[in-house]
């Protein structure tokens, strides 16, 4: 399949076809702010799917890579004065070269060393951004100032509606037609059997060394657009829970499908507002939706669903 | 000088001792499933605070409470492997690791819904008096901790040397199938292994629980450090588990005594990533050769 051929996948369609009619329904701030948060969730989710449903690995981490795409941006911008979008993109190079120093000897081992890596990473990351205060603001967070696009100021909700949907789209469509190349094939090849891979000579490590790195770099991306998009960040967004958040978001929609982490991100983002009235129970049932989810579903709702149609 | 040395030492070989029976938890489980049971944190917080809910919110006597608190911790763990890991038992690993965060995150949240979200502090099971050791104050319940470890690593090493049934879950993790050949059956086992991880994390949590406060959210930083305390040692060794355990308490203190107490908490997570990149099957690791 070609990249024109992602254009027209028909859940990309409807995709956009969604994120076009949506504002329709967004009657105030309130709502536009949570579909920004759906769409930068979405964004990550996709990223992350590419680990956790190809190449089989779990990162628990990944927000600390969303907290190095905000922080940079913040940071950046308020203490040196760099323009936003090289910010953004320094963020971005920083979450990248990272994940790769980390990820490289550690995914030439099989099995879940990733998943223990990317937790200390993790956790470091969130200490480091509560510790340094003069530079971060600690635990109770910096602001952020406006990003100007080529001298524009981006400012309230609907502007920053069209661009994280344009970027969630534009991430979609990467994630739909990287499957559908080469490399896409041979990672799909080393979901289903890692040695049958490897035996047909394709370089498995240093293919999840690339998926990492890429996903690491969509998280900071994100992250970078939300700093900017809520002019506020702290160190709750670097969190151990919030990497949860994020691997829950791709479990739950549906392993090794771009649109079930486009599902499963909007699921749980909009979960916490659906339970406002019942804000003490949120997390006990968080925990019982994600483990009945895994009881039942262990592939999660889009593949489940996918499957029952057929 | 000296004095201030000790203190150091005494309150990282404490810590330590607490990461090491927590890392004992993960080990076992490890060994049967090879499953990382995110949830044995879990297990440490609500034992801390059922045993303080029983004895400052029912008036139960201390000598009461403490073993209703483990009992009811190892049924949970009991339960949490009925209803949440047997069901899932032919799920990828990575489906089971996070059925066991999901199992974490329901527990934590009913506690902060029955017990609130308020700081506890369990009553020290012998006085608060310190006693003096050249200079350096030890707290009595640091004797209890300890006396506690060594209990268990005797336990455990007459439990899976002398005992039948401790002989016949070392088979179960040396080789599933092999095990369920010679008629041991694994289920059972694997039930054996989530309640003795329950009950080792139930002890950890109502021997530490006079020293450092308890709260709903306590158990995310233990578990996480009992983890890394077994990854350093070698995940799934009991010697890994006590040496790992060690070794992080005593860096934890020494970093908090003279580098910066600011990152103590950062410690353990720097040794994980050390261990990984330099020694992926820690310090006391079995090395496993996979089958294709």
């Amino acid at each position: 399949m070609s990249a024109r051929q992602g254009l027209l996948h028909p859940g990309f369609l409807v995709l956009v076809l969604v994120m076009a009619l949506l504002p329709l329904g967004l009657a105030n701030n309130f709502w536009y702010d949570l579909a920004i948060k759906v769409g930068l969730n979405a964004m990550i989710a996709v990223g992350l799917n590419l680990l956790i449903g190809y190449a089989g690995q779990i990162s628990l981490g990944h927000a600390a890579f969303f907290a190095i795409g905000a922080y940079a941006s913040a940071i950046l911008t308020s203490h040196y004065g760099i323009p936003g979008l090289l910010a953004l993109l320094l963020g971005a190079l920083i979450a990248g070269l990272l994940a790769w120093a980390v990820a490289r000897p550690i995914l030439r081992l099989s099995g879940h060393y990733l998943a223990m890596a990317t937790l200390g990473l993790g956790i470091i990351i969130s200490i480091v951004i509560n510790r340094e205060i003069a530079l971060t603001g600690g635990p109770d967070g910096m602001a952020v100032p406006t990003l100007y696009i080529l001298g524009w100021a981006v400012r309230g909700a609907p502007s920053w509606y069209w661009i994280v949907a344009t970027c969630l789209a534009l991430t979609t469509l990467f994630s739909l037609n990287l499957m559908n190349s080469a490399f896409g094939r041979g990672l799909r090849a080393l979901s289903n059997s890692e040695i049958a891979a490897a035996s047909v000579g394709l370089d498995t490590a240093a293919m999840k060394v690339k998926i990492f790195v890429v996903s690491a770099i969509i998280a900071a991306l994100a992250g970078s657009l939300f700093a900017h998009a809520e002019l506020y960040v702290t160190p709750d967004e670097s969190g151990f829970l919030r990497s949860v958040e994020l691997v829950t978001m791709v479990v739950v929609g549906g392993q090794a499908s771009t649109f079930g982490a486009v599902i499963g991100a909007g699921l749980l983002t909009i979960l916490t507002p659906l339970l406002a009235g019942a804000q003490d129970w949120r997390d006990a049932l968080f925990g019982a939706i994600l483990v009945a989810t895994m009881i039942f579903l262990p592939r999660g709702l889009v593949p489940s669903l996918r499957r029952l149609v057929r | 000088m000296i004095a201030a040395f000790l203190q150091t030492l005494a309150s990282g070989v404490t810590n330590g001792a607490i990461y090491a029976l927590i890392g004992l938890g993960f080990s076992m489980i490890y060994n049967t499933s090879e499953v990382i049971n995110f949830a044995q944190g879990e297990f440490v917080m609500l034992a801390g605070m059922s045993a303080v809910a029983l004895t400052s919110g029912g008036h139960v006597p201390l000598i009461l409470a403490v073993p209703a608190a483990i009992l009811l911790t190892t049924l949970v763990g009991l339960l949490v492997e009925r209803l949440a890991i047997e069901p899932a038992r032919h799920s990828s690993l990575t489906t089971l690791i996070i059925i066991t965060i999901g199992v974490s995150i329901t527990l934590r949240g009913l506690v902060e819904v029955g017990l609130g979200k308020d700081f506890h502090r369990l009553a020290p099971f012998s006085g608060d008096t310190p006693l003096d050791f050249a200079g350096a104050r030890i707290e009595p319940q640091t004797l209890w901790i300890l006396g506690g470890l060594v209990l268990v690593m005797a336990g455990l090493a007459w439990f899976f040397n002398r005992t039948r049934l401790g002989k016949a879950m070392l088979a179960t993790s040396q080789n599933r199938l092999a095990a369920e050949l010679m008629g041991i059956d694994v289920k059972v086992m694997l039930r054996l292994s989530f309640a003795f991880s329950a009950l080792l994390g139930a002890l950890a949590g109502v021997l530490t629980a006079p020293i450092t406060l308890t709260r709903y959210e306590v158990g995310i930083m233990l578990g996480l450090k009992g983890f890394c305390a077994a990854v350093i040692g070698g995940l799934g060794t009991a010697a890994g588990a006590l040496a790992g355990g060690l070794i992080l308490g005593l860096s934890e203190a020494m970093a908090a005594g003279y580098v910066s107490s600011a990152y103590k908490d950062a410690v353990a997570f720097i040794l994980i990533l050390a261990v990984l990149l330099f020694s992926p099957k820690g310090l006391f690791g079995r090395r496993r050769a996979d089958r294709v």
